[in-house]
């Protein structure tokens, strides 16, 4: 064979196989299904997984199963893992632009400022672990000897459904912020468009963030939603992705066992989010412990 | 129901002496390890749905030696787990009891009377569990313990090393004395310990001797060793009193215990015992799992099916 026919050879082409998160391991779903994601104008990209309830189930246990230890790490360890993800998207920033680029039919440019806002987020959100305490919480003046100290502690398991439009700057978004204060998260990826959310795990697998603080689920958003939110050990749930209908079918779900639920609300995810996501799932822990004033010293401590 | 009655069956010539016990254990079958795991496996493939799994769930939970073997156990630890025995789920009384309570000797008084007027039984550890490394008189004072505090049944184990040293006649004359200490009240449960005889042909040694010297169960181990019940000894060890039923007419129960935590793995073995033992042995009478954790998982799987919702660890008990 002459060196000019071996130059022009085609290489055969090694396709990705995209494969769900759960537990920090990447199983395909165990219905077995998967389903054709297109780009924008209807061209094949991949086959993505399409989960089943039984995926949802094995992801609540694997988030509830790491939460004890994700919620336990102080805030300042927390913002350390979320830079880690920061820093290991800059790496990949190239895949995700194309990725991005095909999954929303944006130009490469416009999917290159998707994708920086994006990383910002996480540094942003990063910075906030071990900030937000201070901002909601504190110390209340009551009617008594007491010191009375309120404290935001994490919900617990919360199913967040991603932004179907925005499949990563959307997803990362409504993602960090629940991480960020101690919870873990059960993702539906953007039913369209899951391919940036699939990618997303293999970052996060790779930096620091321990298996199963987050898990993503690609498939049908409707039939991943409804076992989750009726799921009696998920604490809260976020419905950014669900349309009208959905969204109120789910809210129904979530009241059984009392879930947190932030409904959807209309967002623009390139500007400066503020802490309403981060409250979102917290509860206030408050404590009472005298000061000792009563005391026959007199001393006020 | 065939009964367990000890009798002079035609196995009673082979424990004449230590090399006819010998020759007779060595004699059996060898295991074809990789067949048997082979077949646990495929066993363990069957989908159990819908009302079958209902059925699976709700028999399983009857089968559960709810156990609490630890060195922190409480008069009131005790009472609690006798409390979930009896009404596994307090929200739905149509669950069925568990089997029985599985405790110490010395917590056997706390237990009985935790389940008092209840169909659960009492059942206790002895012969200096779970090691085993005591003297017989001290086993047999501490079977006789448990039985005069009312103990149902006896868990006794096997002294391992004197069986691995080969001395099997030692191992048949010490279950025979603690079966005859159990008298007529309770019911004896031997426990081989599997994870620690190494091998599946001694794991079908240990079964026969057992059944032999008149074990009313066998039982695959303590829960305190590294390994415990897999599907593949649980399959060798249904083999064996399938075998001996047939062979002597005395139909024996099989108790896998320790590592079985989900429902999934419960009902593998319910599978097992159908297709290797058969239905005659689907009765909380001959099969048992000892266990702890998988009552729960077992709730949760029963809530589930009830609801159709998913459960969660908040709506069981912790204990």
């Amino acid at each position: 064979m002459s060196e000019k026919t071996e130059k022009t050879e085609p290489r055969l082409s090694v396709f990705k196989t995209y494969k769900l998160y759960v537990g920090g391991k990447f199983p395909r779903s165990e219905s077995g299904r998967v389903y054709e994601v297109t780009d924008s104008k209807g061209k094949w990209l991949a086959n993505a997984p399409q989960s089943s309830r039984k995926d949802a189930r094995d992801a609540v246990v694997a988030a509830r199963k790491a939460f004890g230890g994700w919620s336990g790490a102080t805030a300042y360890n927390r913002g350390q893992v979320l830079y880690r993800v920061a820093e290991m998207l800059e790496g990949r920033r190239e895949q995700f632009v194309r990725e991005v680029a095909d999954a929303e039919g944006l130009s490469k440019s416009k999917a290159a400022a998707v994708v920086d806002a994006a990383i910002d987020r996480w540094v942003w959100y990063a910075g906030w672990t071990d900030k937000i305490a201070q901002v909601i919480g504190g110390a209340n003046p009551v009617a008594g000897p007491f010191f009375n100290l309120s404290s935001p502690e994490p919900t617990g398991v919360v199913a967040v459904v991603a932004p179907q439009e925005s499949s990563f700057l959307g997803l990362v978004s409504v993602l960090a912020p629940v991480i960020a204060t101690g919870n873990t998260a059960v993702v539906i990826a953007s039913e369209k468009a899951p391919l940036p959310a699939l990618s997303l795990a293999e970052v996060l697998a790779t930096s620091d963030v321990p298996g199963g603080v987050v898990n993503v689920l690609s498939g049908r958003t409707a039939e991943l939603a409804a076992p989750l939110a009726a799921h009696q050990d998920v604490n809260a749930i976020d419905l950014a992705g669900a349309d009208e209908a959905l969204a109120k079918e789910l809210e129904i779900a979530a009241a059984d066992n009392l879930k947190r639920v932030l409904r959807p609300q209309p967002v623009d995810y390139f500007g400066t989010p503020g802490t309403e996501r981060l409250t979102a799932f917290l509860e206030t822990k408050t404590v009472w412990h005298p000061t000792g004033s009563l005391g026959a010293s007199g001393s006020s401590y | 129901m065939p009964t367990t009655a000890p009798t002079a069956h035609a196995l009673s010539d082979v424990t004449a002496s230590d090399s006819t016990l010998r020759r007779f254990l060595h004699g059996l079958p060898g295991v074809d390890a990789v067949g048997l795991e082979a077949r646990a496996a495929s066993l363990g493939t069957r989908s159990i749905k819908t009302t079958a799994k209902a059925y699976a769930i709700d028999l399983a939970i009857s089968m559960v030696d709810l156990t609490t073997l630890e060195g922190a156990d409480t008069p009131g630890k005790v009472r609690a787990l006798g409390a979930k025995a009896v009404h596994p789920d307090p929200t739905d009384r149509t669950t069925p009891a568990t089997a029985a309570v599985c405790v110490y000797p010395d917590m056997v008084a706390a237990a009985k009377e935790a389940v008092a007027g209840s169909s659960v039984k009492v059942a206790s550890v002895a012969t200096a569990f779970p090691a085993g490394r005591a003297a017989l008189d001290v086993k047999l004072a501490d079977v006789r313990d448990a039985v005069a505090a009312g103990a149902d049944e006896i868990d006794m184990v096997i002294d391992r090393g004197a069986f691995l040293a080969g001395k099997y006649l030692k191992v048949y004359d010490e279950i025979v004395a603690v079966k005859q200490a159990c008298g007529d009240s309770a019911r004896l449960k031997v426990i081989f310990e599997t994870g620690e005889l190494s091998t599946y042909d001694n794991i079908r040694r240990a079964s026969w001797l057992g059944m032999i010297a008149g074990a009313d169960f066998i039982k695959t181990s303590t829960g305190k060793v590294a390994v415990n019940a897999t599907p593949a000894n649980t399959l060798l060890m249904l083999e064996a009193v399938r075998d001996f039923r047939a062979q002597t007419g005395v139909q024996i129960g099989v108790k896998p215990a320790g590592g079985i935590r989900t429902s999934k793995d419960a009902i593998k073995f319910l599978v097992l015992v159908n297709e290797t033992a058969g239905e005659d042995w689907l009765d909380n009478h001959w099969f048992r799992f000892g266990a702890s954790s998988l009552l729960n998982d077992l709730l949760m799987q029963r809530q589930k099916l009830a609801t159709g919702r998913y459960s969660g660890p908040d709506y069981v008990t912790v204990d």
